[in-house]
């Protein structure tokens, strides 16, 4: 009898297809979404969007698909299990990156044609406020309990610093050329700013919003004026980030706490942003130029598959299905 | 059979003393790859990396891409080795002595071909040491699929060793092997470059290349230095086998081969 409720349970569990994770890569050129299958690393749906999808972000339950589709001057919300956009979000003019409040109802939009930052009520559909910053804003962050929110500017070089309760600027700081990305780590006791032009990452101290640390790049056989830091992303526990180096086609491994390069790994052409997977023991990198997305095993530091998905991909985000 | 044993095992005896006895020229053997390796792909850095191409799965640097082409630049040029050998054996007299056995021919030859694989595979061997040392790793399983690629492309390349020595009567002539032979042989294939980069070029360049049967030997290589199997090179590089021992077979035959040659 034992047998044979044995075989009945793995024949059950046989006929249940197996729940893989996915990864969403946007494709700038192609106004698409890739969704790669993070168990067999193949591209398993392409859904539509709107022109130029560039941000791209989950709701905190995984229900929503928040995409910056830059051209169309919008947000939009996708439903993750048909693909089937279901509204568009106000946003202002060419959103090209966001980030989700811990809240998880306000959006806090990049528009970079006009110089400010934009906050929606996901909600409510409605803008709650318009905050102006500097030219061309790009990098947004969210600090974990929600009181600062950071807005980069390329053409200023600044990070610019607004108190989520009032929605007014209270610091703004100078960074290297072009910044492009910025996150809080260390449960908010850092901010972090990658400036692509300048080739740098700087680590401010929330606090004081001071300077903490700076990290310059340099890959081997590679002209520095190509070592371009761009998306970055942290490890479990903070322990490392890694950082994009744009068209160096290298990804470097940052100690957080000694803010030393340890390594570079090769990937794709000109290599953008980057999401992790659940367990963040890999890394998937969307390469631009090259059109695809590089796996890395983070525990061996080497790229182990690279992706084809659609033309010019920008920005990836996780979601679990289970 | 007995007697066939005894023959193989002295002649792969012969050989393995001759290869412990010149160390220069195993460190030799050695040096020549891994100053491609080191000096050649370091200069002709691709630290951009070289498109993906299978067997690869992602980017790779250029040493990363060069490697089984040097593990086959080993095995060509100890085929062709063991062709000098074998006209320096002609030319003292010794084989003279190895063909007066009463073993059928053949059997000699492909004794002598086993025996110069063997120590082909040790050299390959041991040059992935060498570079796994400099950080190029191929997957770990990749050593032990290796394997018998190398036999099959060792056995390629010894044929053709022989082959030629069938033609060659003097050591003097040896140089001609290294100029008509070797340098075209690989520079004519995928061991320093892949095939589409030379078809952007030439596309006569490219047909030659993809005729070249030792392009297929260090494709063989390359796909199972990656635990995979590539049965288009696998079915080229039997095939040139299968000629090029028929050839030697041909070359090594006192009626037609060498005595007609020399009458």
């Amino acid at each position: 009898m034992k047998t044979m409720t044995a075989l009945v349970t793995i024949l059950t569990l046989a006929a249940v297809p197996a729940l893989a994770d996915e990864i969403w890569v946007t494709n700038e050129k192609d106004d698409t979404v890739s969704v790669i299958d993070i168990e067999t690393l193949e591209v398993i749906k392409t859904y539509p969007t709107g022109e130029r999808p560039r941000g791209i972000t989950f709701s905190k339950d995984f229900s929503h698909l928040y995409i910056c589709a830059s051209d169309s001057d919008a947000v939009q919300v996708m439903d993750p299990e048909t693909g089937e956009i279901l509204h568009d979000l106000p946003s202002g003019e060419d959103p090209e990156q966001f980030v989700l409040h811990p809240d998880d109802v306000h959006l806090y939009i990049a528009n970079e044609d006009d110089a400010i930052t934009t906050v929606v009520d996901t909600r409510s559909r409605k803008v709650v406020a318009q905050i102006d910053v500097g030219v061309e804003p790009e990098g947004m962050a969210v600090s974990p309990d929600g009181k600062i929110a950071i807005t980069t500017s390329e053409t200023t070089n600044m990070a610019h610093w607004i108190d989520t309760e009032t929605q007014q600027l209270f610091a703004n700081t100078l960074v290297d050329s072009r910044p492009r990305h910025a996150e809080f780590i260390k449960d908010g006791a850092e901010m972090w700013v990658s400036s692509e032009i300048g080739g740098t990452i700087t680590v401010f101290d929330t606090a004081t919003q001071t300077e903490k640390a700076k990290i310059a790049f340099e890959v081997k056989g590679v002209h520095p004026d190509r070592v371009q830091p761009v998306g970055f992303e942290f490890t479990a526990g903070d322990s490392h980030a890694y950082v994009a180096l744009g068209p160096s086609n290298h990804v470097a491994v940052v100690n957080a706490d000694t803010y030393e390069v340890e390594d570079y790994i090769l990937v794709g052409r000109r290599v953008w942003h980057m999401e992790f997977n659940r367990d963040r023991s890999r890394l998937f990198t969307t390469n631009g130029v090259s059109g695809d997305v590089t796996v890395i095993d983070v525990a061996n530091r080497e790229a182990i598959k690279s992706i084809k998905v659609g033309r010019f991909p920008w920005g990836a985000a996780f979601r679990p299905t289970e | 059979m007995t007697g066939h044993l005894t023959a193989l095992r002295a002649i792969i005896l012969r050989e393995a003393l001759r290869f412990v006895h010149q160390r220069e020229r195993f460190v030799a053997a050695l040096v020549r790859p891994l100053v491609w390796l080191l000096v050649f792909a370091a200069g002709f850095r691709a630290a951009l990396g070289v498109s993906i191409i299978p067997p690869y799965q992602t980017y790779i640097t250029y040493e990363t891409y060069i490697v089984p082409g040097l593990c086959g630049m080993i095995m060509l040029f100890n085929g062709m080795q063991s062709s000098l050998s074998l006209v320096y054996d002609r030319e003292t007299g010794s084989m003279k002595l190895l063909l007066t056995s009463p073993l059928p021919r053949w059997w000699l030859l492909f004794s002598k071909l086993v025996g110069s694989t063997a120590i082909s595979i040790l050299q390959v061997y041991a040059f992935l040491a060498i570079a796994g040392a400099f950080g190029i790793t191929p997957p770990w399983k990749g050593y032990l699929t290796l394997f018998p690629a190398l036999v099959v492309v060792g056995l390629m390349l010894g044929a053709l060793g022989l082959v030629l020595s069938s033609f060659i009567k003097q050591l003097e002539n040896f140089a001609g092997v290294m100029n008509f032979v070797i340098f075209p042989m690989f520079f004519l294939s995928s061991a320093l470059y892949p095939l589409w980069k030379m078809a952007e070029s030439s596309e006569l360049l490219y047909t030659i290349c993809a005729l070249n049967p030792f392009t297929h030997a260090v494709e063989l290589l390359r796909f199972a230095l990656y635990g995979q199997f590539n049965a288009a090179a696998l079915g080229w590089t039997l095939l040139a086998t299968v000629v090029f021992t028929c050839g030697a077979i041909y070359g090594y035959d006192p009626a037609r081969g060498l005595k007609g040659r020399k009458g």
